[in-house]
């Protein structure tokens, strides 16, 4: 047999390699998807212990499975798909009642969805990216119900297309849309509930400074003048 | 807590709301986007909901590329799948 008629390259890895069990190449498979796999794992579970599980058995199972891979899907779509049912079997294991991913989403886009109104993109980078905002960002995506939580990780965590999201999650393209939207739109109300705090409280730090200079250090964090803040 | 927040009510951003997401990702239908893009352009309100969930969007992402699989579990992976002898 020549080199040219079995090697089929499947992003950038030989999957000749692969299926022969080659070591070398699997563990640029996992040196490529490692982070990945962890950060759909941590986000969707948050402890770290579940992650790592997730993590292990992912690549335990890619590594038993390659020799039966066909090629249909990406390969990175099939490992994100091993991941996905790896953590949503932790979660149906700690949580019974468990909602499954594939029941639909109950209401028309955006009907009931409450909106806030408080433009928080004046804030500074530096408080948009505090470790208090970023343990917003972490329980809002944990507040999420499982079938938006992942939709939303593969799509804007991990970077996948929608159709590559719908090809893991064995969903429509437009399913897809519409959880995203969802999920997208519940983050910002709990984003805007905490930021339009600080928004608020800097306004009133500007408006009215402490008659006393204080011996504390003040944080000094200036509004930028982009849009009102509350209204 | 949000007293100084105003419900978002009207009929026709409540319709278009839907429609952000896919906006934003540029992925709307040109119909749809000239419609919205339209009612934007006199919507204080749905810009603020543009502009917020672009940032939701961009604060994540920003955030989860610095969140990286901790060199110690790296290590136990790789000793676990017996590919030790690769970690650089």
């Amino acid at each position: 047999m020549n080199g040219n008629e079995n090697k089929v390259e499947a992003e950038g890895f030989s999957l000749e390699a692969l299926q022969a069990g080659d070591a070398e190449e699997f563990s640029r498979l996992v040196d490529t998807y490692s982070t990945k796999i962890y950060r759909l794992a941590i986000k969707m579970l948050s402890q770290q212990q579940d992650a790592e599980d997730v993590l292990q058995e992912t690549f335990f199972k890619a590594y038993r499975g390659l020799k039966s891979f066909d090629g249909r899907s990406k390969l990175s779509t099939w490992l994100f798909r091993i991941a996905t049912n790896e953590a949503l079997m932790i979660l149906r294991r700690k949580h019974p009642d468990f909602i499954s991913i594939d029941e639909p989403v109950e209401t028309e886009d955006g009907e009931q969805e409450p909106v806030q109104i408080i433009d928080w993109c004046c804030l500074p980078e530096n408080e948009l990216l505090s470790e208090e905002t970023k343990e917003k960002l972490d329980a809002a995506v944990q507040k999420l119900p499982e079938s938006l939580r992942i939709v939303f990780i593969l799509r804007d965590i991990n970077d996948l297309s929608t159709h590559e999201t719908a090809e893991v999650l064995d969903l429509s393209d437009t399913a897809v849309k519409t959880r995203l939207s969802r999920a997208r739109l519940r983050l910002r109300e709990d984003l805007t509930a905490y930021l339009g705090e600080r928004v608020n409280e800097l306004r009133e730090t500007q408006l009215n400074p402490p008659a006393e200079p204080s011996t504390k250090t003040q944080r000094k964090v200036v509004l930028h003048s982009k849009g009102e803040g509350n209204k | 807590m949000i007293g100084s927040t105003k419900k978002h009510e009207h009929k026709e951003c409540r319709k278009l709301l839907g429609s952000i997401s896919e906006y934003v990702d540029g992925e709307l239908s040109e119909e749809l986007c000239s419609l919205l893009e339209q009612h934007l352009s006199d919507c204080e309100d749905c810009r603020v909901v543009v502009d917020t969930l672009k940032k939701t969007v961009y604060l994540y992402h920003t955030t989860a590329e610095e969140e990286n699989l901790p060199n110690e579990m790296r290590q136990r992976l790789y000793k676990a799948l017996n590919i030790e002898e690769y970690l650089e």
